[in-house]
Parts: C-alpha cells; sequence; structure tokens
C-alpha cells in the first residue's frame, strides 16, 4: 500500500461526519475551512498516481492526480465554499453534511484512476444528493428524493454491470479512454450518461432539484451532471454518438425551461440544456472541444450556483417560487437582482462574461471540424439560452409586473456567496487566462476577436428582441391550460377541436387500458410472491414431501 | 502432547460442556460454561486454520485406529474456515444471549437452551472435522435433533409446529443421506471420505451410485433449504427464539453447504461432478432460489419472515457460485458463505434487541425506531447494505465474485439476476428502513430505550466484520480461493 499524498475528497467526506458533532461557531467556521483546506490539498498535488491500495486482485488508484481531474476538483471544492457560505444560515445541519459528503464524493470522483474508486464515489454521491433533497423536510421533496435515488441506483446498477464486464473482457481496472464496441463499454457509458440527465432518463433533474430547500438546490446543480462531464471527458471523449445526444439535449431543455413557469425548474432545465453544450463538446472530441467542454463545465458550476442562489434568495425571503407570483422585486432586492442578472448574462454567454470565453470555443471546434449543423445548431440554442434563462428568469422574477412583495435582500452570508461568484463570472471574462492555463490541453485560443464579439452581440440583441415583442404570448404560456385554450383559439376551427378531442378521447382510452393491462400483468406477476401466493404461503408437510419425491424421481432420471 | 489431539477436542469441549448444564442448571453458571466452551472452541479452530495453512492437511485417528477400520477425522482448509465461521459466529451470539434468553425463554427451561445450543454446536463442528461419511451423519443429527428442539422453545405457539415440521423434513433429508452412504457402503466397501473418493470412479457408472447421488443432492438439499426444498425455513426462523434464529441462520445451512461440497468435490470429485448433469439443475434451482426468495420476501410484515426469506435467496447465491464449477465461482459461493453468515447474524441479532425492547418484530411496529434505537437501526441498515452488496461491505465482494463468474463462463444474463436480486433486495431492506426511520410520530414510542450495551457490542462487532472484511478482503479471499482451488484440484 502506497499513500504519497491524502486524497483531499476524502476531508470533505469525514468533515461531513463531524459536522452534527460542532458546537454552533465551531461548526460555521467548520463549514468554511473544510473546502479551502481541500482545495488546499488539490492546488498543492504533484502530478501521478498518489495512493495504491490493494484490492481483491487488483490495485485501487484513488488518488490520480493530472490536470483534468485537478481542474475540477478545484471548482468543486469552490463550489463547496461558496454553497457553504450560502447555506451558512441553513438550521437543519443534515442537508449541509450530506452536501459535504456529496462534493467529497464528487471530488472524489475528479481524482478516481480506477473504475471500483469511480463507482464507489459515484453510488456515495447519489447517497448524498438523496439526502440533500430529502433535507427540505416537505413531503414532496420526500417523495421527490426517494424517485432520485431510485433512478441513480439503477443508474448505479448499470454502470457496475458495465465495470464488471470491462474488467472481465481487458483485465485492467484502469480508468482510461474507453471505445464504445463491447456491451461493457456502452453500459458504462449509459450509466455516466444517466448522470448526465441525458435522454431518456432526463427527467430525474427537474423533478428533484426544485424540490430541493434554498440551498440545497445550489449544491444539486453543481456536481450531479458537471461529474458525469468529467467522467465522459475522461472516458469517451470524441465519441459521436455523443454529439447526437447533446444535441438532443441542448433543444430539450431550452423548449421545456420556456414552458415552464416555477423559477427554480426553468434554471433546472436550462442545467440540461448546458450539459448538452458539455455533451456536444465532448463528442466533437478535439483537443480545443475538450478544452471548451471542461472550461464550459468550470463556468458552468458558477453562473448556475450563482442563478441558483439568487433564485434560493427571493425564495428564502418571500417563500414563493412561481414566475406568475413573483415580479417587480428589484426595487427591494437590488444586490439579488444584480447577481441574478450577471448569471443571466453569464449564462448567455454576453461578452466579458465567463460564458462567452468557454462556450465560443465548443462552437469554434464544431467550425472547424466543418460540422456545419452542428454550429447551426449550436448557434440556434445560444438564442434559446438567452430567452429562457438569460432574459425569463430575471424578467419574470425581478421587473416585469409589480407583485406588491418589499423583501429585503437576504442575509450577508447569502450576499457574500452571490458576489464572490457574480465576480468570478466577471473576473473569468474579463480575464480568461488563468482558467486557460487550468485547462487539460495547450490552448491559443482567443475568444475576444471582432467578428466573434459582434455576431454574438447580432445574436443576443436579436432573441432579446423577439422575446419583447413576443412577451404577451410568452406570458400566456405561465399557466398550462392557457396553453392549451390559445392553441385551439388560434386555430379557430370547430373541426381542429373535435379532432383534438378525437385524438385526446382516444389517448385517453388507449392510456386507460394501457394501464389497466399493466396493473393485471404486475398483479398477475407478484400474486405467487405475495402472502397468500403459492410461492409465499405455508407449504403443508405433505405437499413439501411430495415435492421432495418428485424431485428425486427427477434427479434420478436425469441421472440415468 | 495435547497439541496433537486438537481436531478431536474441537468436538469434544462442547460436547463435555452440555450436560455440565443439565447437571448444574444454573442460568448464569450455564452461560459462562458454555461461552467458555465456545471461546475454547475458536480458539482451536483458529490454531487449526493456521495449523492447516503452515503445514497442509491434519489427519487424526481417533482412538489410534487406523481409517479404513476406525473413524479418521481430517481437516483441510475447508473444514478449518468452517470451524472458525462456526465458533466465532457461536461465540459472538452467546455473548448476546443472556438478556434475550431471559426475555424470551423461561427461567425454568435457560438451562435446556445452553444445553442444546452446545450440542448443536458440537453437531456443526463435528461435521466440518471429520473425514468419515457416516460419521458425518451422526453429528448430522446431533446437529438437527438439538436445533428442532431449540426452535420449539420459541415463544409463539406456532414454534411448535414450525419445529415439528422441521424435523420431519429434517429427518427424511438425514435418511437420504444415510440411504446414500449405505448404497456407496455397499458398492466400495468403506466409509472413509478418502477411501470412498478413491474406489467410487470404478463403480460410478452403476445405477446403485446414481441414485445415490440422486439421494444425496435431495437429502442435502433439504438441509441446506434450497429451493424448492426450503419449505421448512421461513417459519422456523420466524417462531424460533432470536439467538436461535441468528445462530441457525448463520452457522445450519452453511454447514449443509459444507456438506454438499464435501461430497460432490471431495467424494464423487470434480471431473465425476462436470460429466454429469449436476451443474445445470443446481444453476437452475439456484436461480429460481435468488429471485423468488428476494421477491416474496418484499411482501412480508414480520422482518424475521422477511430475513428467512431473503437467507433463502442469498442460499441461492452460494448455490449459484459453485454451479459454476470454476475456481472464481467457488471462491464466490464459500466467500458468500462467510459473508452471508456475517450479515445474517448481525441483522437477526439487530432483530433480536428490538424484539427485547418493543416485543414484536412486525415491521409496522417499527415506525420511529430510528430515532428511538438509533444504533441498533444504524446496525440494521449497514447489514442491510451488505446484504444488497453495497460497495465497502462484504456483500458486495462476493457478488464482484459471482458476477466475474458468471461473466467468465459467458452467461452474462445471469449476471443481470445477479444484480437484478439484489435491487430486490434493496427494496425489502428499504422497506423497513422506511418505516423505522420516516414513519410514526416524532413523539411516539418516547419510551423506548436504546438497547443495553451487553447487545448493542455483539451486534456492532459483527456488523463492524461486515465493513472490515469488506473492506480487508485479503485475508478471507486467500481462504477462499485455496479451499476452492483445492475442492477443484480433485480428491486429496
Amino acid at each position: 500500500m502506497i499513500i504519497d499524498a491524502f486524497p483531499p475528497g476524502l476531508v470533505l467526506v469525514f468533515g461531513a461526519f463531524l459536522l452534527p458533532l460542532l458546537p454552533g461557531p465551531v461548526r460555521a467556521a467548520a463549514i468554511l475551512l473544510l473546502p479551502l483546506t481541500t482545495l488546499a490539498l488539490i492546488i498543492s498535488l504533484p502530478d501521478g498516481n498518489l495512493v495504491a491500495i490493494p484490492f481483491l486482485d487488483y490495485e485501487l488508484n484513488p488518488l490520480r492526480s493530472d490536470k483534468l481531474g485537478r481542474l475540477f476538483g478545484i471548482i468543486f471544492s469552490i463550489m463547496a465554499f461558496a454553497g457553504g457560505l450560502f447555506a451558512l444560515k441553513q438550521e437543519r445541519v443534515a442537508e449541509l453534511s450530506a452536501a459535504f459528503l456529496y462534493a467529497g464524493s464528487a471530488i472524489g470522483v475528479a481524482f478516481a484512476g480506477d473504475l471500483v474508486t469511480v463507482f464507489i464515489f459515484w453510488e456515495m454521491m447519489a447517497i448524498g444528493s438523496g439526502i440533500v433533497i430529502w433535507s427540505a423536510a416537505t413531503p414532496a421533496s420526500f417523495r421527490a428524493s426517494m424517485r432520485y435515488t431510485l433512478v441513480h441506483f439503477a443508474g448505479g446498477v448499470v454502470l457496475m454491470f458495465g465495470i464488471a464486464m470491462t474488467i472481465v473482457d481487458t483485465g485492467s481496472i484502469a480508468f482510461e479512454p474507453m471505445r464504445v464496441g463491447s456491451i461493457g463499454t456502452w453500459l458504462i457509458l449509459a450509466g455516466f450518461l444517466v448522470n448526465a440527465g441525458a435522454p431518456p432518463l432526463s427527467a430525474w433533474l427537474p423533478d428533484a432539484y426544485p424540490e430541493a430547500s434554498f440551498s440545497g438546490s445550489v449544491f444539486l446543480s453543481a456536481f450531479t451532471t458537471k461529474t458525469a462531464v468529467y467522467v465522459l471527458l475522461r472516458g469517451f471523449p470524441g465519441t459521436e454518438i455523443l454529439i447526437y445526444i447533446g444535441v438532443f439535449m441542448i433543444f430539450y431543455g431550452i423548449i421545456y425551461a420556456l414552458l415552464e413557469n416555477d423559477m427554480r425548474r426553468i434554471l433546472a432545465y436550462s442545467i440540461i440544456n448546458q450539459v448538452g453544450f458539455m455533451v456536444t463538446g465532448i463528442g466533437i472530441g478535439t483537443e480545443l472541444a475538450l478544452n471548451g467542454a471542461a472550461a464550459h463545465a468550470f463556468a458552468h458550476i458558477i453562473y448556475k450556483a450563482l442563478l441558483l442562489m439568487s433564485a434560493g434568495s427571493v425564495m428564502y425571503m418571500t417563500g414563493k417560487r412561481k414566475c406568475t407570483d413573483l415580479g417587480g422585486l428589484f426595487q427591494s432586492m437590488p444586490l439579488t437582482a444584480t447577481c441574478g442578472i450577471v448569471g443571466a448574462l453569464a449564462i448567455s454567454a454576453f461578452p466579458l462574461t465567463s460564458g462567452f470565453v468557454t462556450k465560443s470555443m465548443i462552437a469554434q471546434a464544431a467550425v472547424d471540424q466543418h460540422m456545419l449543423y452542428v454550429w447551426y445548431a449550436l448557434a440556434a440554442a445560444s438564442a434559446g439560452v438567452f430567452l429562457h434563462a438569460g432574459i425569463k428568469f430575471p424578467w419574470f422574477v425581478f421587473f416585469q409586473k409589480d407583485s406588491g412583495l418589499r423583501p429585503d435582500d437576504p442575509p450577508w452570508n447569502m450576499r457574500w456567496a452571490m458576489i464572490l461568484f457574480a465576480g468570478l463570472c466577471i473576473g473569468i471574462g474579463v480575464h480568461p487566462a488563468p482558467l486557460y492555463a487550468l485547462l487539460p490541453f495547450e490552448i491559443d485560443y482567443v475568444p475576444y476577436t471582432g467578428p466573434h464579439v459582434v455576431a454574438m452581440l447580432q445574436l443576443l440583441l436579436f432573441s432579446g428582441l423577439a422575446f419583447f415583442l413576443m412577451l404577451p404570448l410568452m406570458k400566456r404560456t405561465l399557466t398550462l391550460s392557457l396553453d392549451f385554450d390559445w392553441f385551439y383559439r388560434k386555430l379557430g376551427t370547430v373541426a381542429a377541436l373535435a379532432v383534438t378531442d378525437k385524438i385526446s378521447r382516444i389517448r385517453n382510452r388507449a392510456e386507460a387500458s394501457g394501464r389497466r393491462l399493466l396493473d393485471t400483468t404486475i398483479a398477475a406477476a407478484t400474486r405467487p410472491v405475495k402472502p397468500r401466493g403459492a410461492l409465499a404461503r405455508n407449504w403443508e408437510t405433505g405437499s413439501m414431501v411430495l415435492a421432495v419425491t418428485v424431485a428425486l424421481g427427477l434427479f434420478a432420471l436425469l441421472f440415468f | 502432547m495435547i497439541f496433537s489431539h486438537i481436531p478431536v477436542l474441537q468436538v469434544i469441549v462442547p460436547l463435555v460442556a452440555a450436560p455440565l448444564c443439565v447437571i448444574f442448571p444454573f442460568r448464569k453458571f450455564c452461560w459462562t460454561v458454555a461461552l467458555a466452551a465456545t471461546l475454547t472452541s475458536l480458539w482451536i479452530a483458529l490454531t487449526l486454520l493456521i495449523t492447516v495453512y503452515a503445514h497442509g492437511p491434519i489427519t487424526y485417528e481417533l482412538g489410534g485406529w487406523a481409517a479404513p477400520w476406525g473413524i479418521g477425522y481430517r481437516i483441510d482448509i475447508l473444514s478449518a474456515y468452517m470451524t472458525v465461521l462456526v465458533s466465532l459466529i457461536s461465540s459472538v451470539i452467546l455473548v448476546f444471549s443472556p438478556r434475550s434468553i431471559g426475555a424470551e425463554i423461561s427461567n425454568a427451561r435457560a438451562h435446556l437452551f445452553y444445553t442444546l445450543y452446545l450440542l448443536n454446536l458440537t453437531g456443526l463442528l463435528g461435521i466440518a472435522v471429520t473425514g468419515d461419511a457416516f460419521n458425518l451423519f451422526v453429528f448430522l443429527e446431533i446437529s438437527s435433533l438439538s436445533s428442532y428442539a431449540l426452535i420449539a422453545m420459541g415463544q409463539d405457539r406456532r414454534a411448535l409446529t414450525a419445529a415439528f415440521q422441521y424435523l420431519i423434513m429434517g429427518t427424511i433429508g438425514a435418511t437420504f443421506y444415510i440411504i446414500a452412504v449405505g448404497l456407496m457402503y455397499a458398492m466400495t466397501g468403506t466409509l472413509n471420505i478418502a477411501d470412498l473418493a478413491q474406489r467410487l470412479p470404478e463403480v460410478m457408472e452403476t445405477r446403485t451410485i446414481l441414485v445415490a447421488l440422486a439421494f444425496l443432492i435431495v437429502g442435502i438439499g433439504l438441509k441446506i433449504a434450497l429451493f424448492p426444498f426450503h419449505g421448512w425455513l421461513p417459519n422456523a426462523y420466524t417462531y424460533a427464539p432470536s439467538v436461535v434464529s441468528a445462530f441457525l441462520a448463520a452457522t445450519a445451512t452453511k454447514v449443509a453447504v459444507y456438506i454438499l461440497l464435501r461430497i460432490l468435490f471431495s467424494v464423487f470429485g470434480p471431473d465425476a461432478v462436470a460429466a454429469m448433469p449436476i451443474a445445470q439443475p443446481l444453476m437452475i434451482l439456484a436461480l429460481f432460489a435468488m429471485t423468488i426468495g428476494s421477491a416474496v420476501a418484499i411482501f412480508q410484515d414480520d422482518a424475521k419472515r422477511l430475513l428467512a426469506y431473503s437467507s433463502i435467496a442469498q442460499i441461492g447465491y452460494i448455490i449459484l457460485g459453485i454451479s459454476f464449477l470454476s475456481v472464481t465461482g467457488l471462491t464466490g459461493g464459500i466467500l458468500h458463505l462467510f459473508n452471508h453468515a456475517l450479515m445474517k447474524s448481525a441483522l437477526f441479532l439487530s432483530l433480536g434487541a428490538v424484539f427485547y425492547r418493543i416485543g414484536s418484530v412486525q415491521i409496522s411496529d417499527m415506525a420511529g425506531l430510528g430515532r428511538r434505537m438509533p444504533w441498533t437501526m444504524a446496525a440494521f441498515v449497514v447489514g442491510g447494505m451488505s446484504l444488497v452488496g453495497t460497495p465497502l461491505t462484504v456483500g458486495f465482494i462476493s457478488k464482484w465474485y459471482l458476477i466475474r463468474a458468471a461473466l467468465e463462463s459467458g452467461w452474462w444474463p445471469i449476471a443481470v439476476l445477479v444484480l437484478a436480486s439484489s435491487l430486490l433486495a434493496m427494496i425489502y431492506i428499504w422497506r423497513v428502513v422506511e418505516i423505522a426511520y420516516f414513519r410514526g410520530h416524532p413523539e411516539a414510542g418516547a419510551d423506548i430505550k436504546e438497547a443495553p450495551l451487553s447487545m448493542l457490542v455483539p451486534i456492532w462487532f459483527l456488523t463492524g466484520a461486515n465493513i472490515y472484511f469488506g473492506i480487508n478482503t485479503g485475508d478471507t479471499i486467500t481462504a477462499a480461493r485455496a479451499a476452492a482451488t483445492m475442492l477443484l484440484g480433485g480428491p486429496q
């Protein structure tokens, strides 16, 4: 066994178990110091496999330090710090403990040099994040956390199966770039994609994240999907199918975010959309694209957490979460509004923000590879992001109408957490060199060229224009029933009504009979194992003896 | 030198201690004697294991009579592994027992409990060390008869019918075994396992031996509670006193699996087994046991009964490992023997502590126990995670080997089934966790106290072992692999 350095993720994991035992002020200090210690440890790590533990017939390398792992380790620990600061006043210690377990496990994955370690931390993340959701302590959050953990454990089983098959195939447990081909690697890819929020299992994300507490969703936005981005970057760079999956995720996220009314749900859909950009970059697979995906993950964690912090502050101060209940808050919450707008500009890739200097790399990589349609899709999606996250969120929450609410800005710790991340968003946008230096590959990319800035501004201005022109329409979409109303009133014909009516009736009938079929199938399948079923009831001694006799006869026959 | 007699002392110490408890029927005294005897057994077992590691198998002739005439004890790596397993678990359970017995068995019968417990231990250890097929039957009967009586000591009157049913089925199993031994004796003229192994190949094709083999598999299958011969097990585990359930679940079925391993690989030999259609039917039964056992467990309302059905599923895993007839598979099966004993004893003992405090193990009565008995329920959760196969617990290690064995043999659908049935395990463990942690009014049951330390220490010893052997896997895997290689290397 070799241990040359302490695995940084474990600082947070052990810290998580320590937190509930500490008295108030010491705990607050620990919440801030643990992530900083982790960050310091990560920065001081030399390259190479620093820990080796024999396990079964293999050697675990839980601490492989290189540029890619360090990049993610750094942003995860910064995120843990800012999230801890934001949640400092959170009364439920369980949530913070779980969040640290979650963050520490994510860092563990970032430094895992072998597949078994990846799997172990992967499952710990699922447990930690599940508890974070559950800690909101509402009936809705309890059910959401159950659904969430179920999806992730199922994904974990797929992953474990893929890992086992791959290890048997290759005889090695090292976590290195893989080529999809064997069933094992496909299963690993599928297991990773579940956490990335890829279709068809993407619904867990918008289902669960908005149910967490005001501070919980800040943590959730950062780790699960970005860890998935990391493992895809490490394991499947240049896998073509990821381009299509990524593009699908981009549009899926945009469309659903535009239809949504709950402010945190809008942001949850936009996570899928943003991760779609990264997954596309990984699929393109050139050095520029991979750098772009990694950098975008870095920037995304910051601005998405910032957006959720501003949404969380609004929720913390007003107790409301629906766009229709909010509005006009900029008057009494100027700081929250400003930070929210900075985050919104960053996610829209406005020049001089972090989004601009990172996302453009992915688009550039598509151009370099002559992937015209991918580039079109990315450009169209940039406009869509501006619509749903860049304008819709701040407009409906902080401006629009006057809702009559006059809450103050949130307490100091939440304000400072937002200021820190808003500063980072602009800092990276103005001076991207330090981030570029952290990227896994050498880079000579210049984001601020004339044509690029002009093109981006045009795109944003026109989509902004489109938003305000269509504003009446956007408002209409605030409730689902209005949406449908509008649909067939606009078409305006009784025929259409009759047709949709017919279709929906057929659909209802099909659904009802499908459900009945499903119910009876499940009932039939479980009847034998339910308490009075043939397999579960107490057997008569006589029938057991009969079974034994028959079995004896069968075996004797078999052997002759 | 007493050291040369250590193999027989393994059996004699608990055998002699048993009547002491009848002669001096004082509860405290009996407990002390029983504990001293099991701890001595544990020490002997460990000594044997170390000796076998260092110098290879030990043979011991009872009364100095040479093997074909006298009874020979033969201890190889597998026997030593089993004796360590049995005596370790029984020591821990005895440490746990005084309060649990005090609550569940009347004072007048407590000394009989210890007598029977020691006799049962004698039988189980005897099976492991003996090198004689008939002597094995004798020990099997000692352990079986005492376990019928132990089960019948349960508070619930249904314990009597459960014990009676087990008595009938167990006796049929043992009778099948002795019929087969008789048939083999008729054909070979020997009862010694090593001699049988030498002489059987000549008569292997005769119908007598083939019938004997069928009797053996069904008979031992009954003692193992392999699906579909498991009918006696759920009631027996449900209605027996808590410590008895823990002891039987952890050791009795495991020793029965040991008998199967001995008969298949030491008597008939791996080549004969591979040539006959034995592995495939066993595999099919194992797969049924895994899925059906877990599925039935999901719908149980009684936590002990739930664990009983889970045991049926876990036995399926063990038999599955054996049925691959490969080193990896056998290693997985033998590992799971040990690992399952650790998890099930931990789980049954925590239920014992729950019963001690609330007088019930109905899942619905356990609402809010996560708050009232945090340590006991935490142990249950860890044991449950081990049962599911979470990494860093022993359950993961054995599942890992089973899946690897399935993939090496190219049967990946079986690997899928292994994982699917772990998901079922997650569901039934979750049912208990959900009720204990998330249901019930926070104020309800405020008078329920955490279990006493004398219960928590043994429970957490076993729980800790679940984690320790899940991380530091070297020792158990080395022993299991050595045993697997020895069994597949043919009769020695």
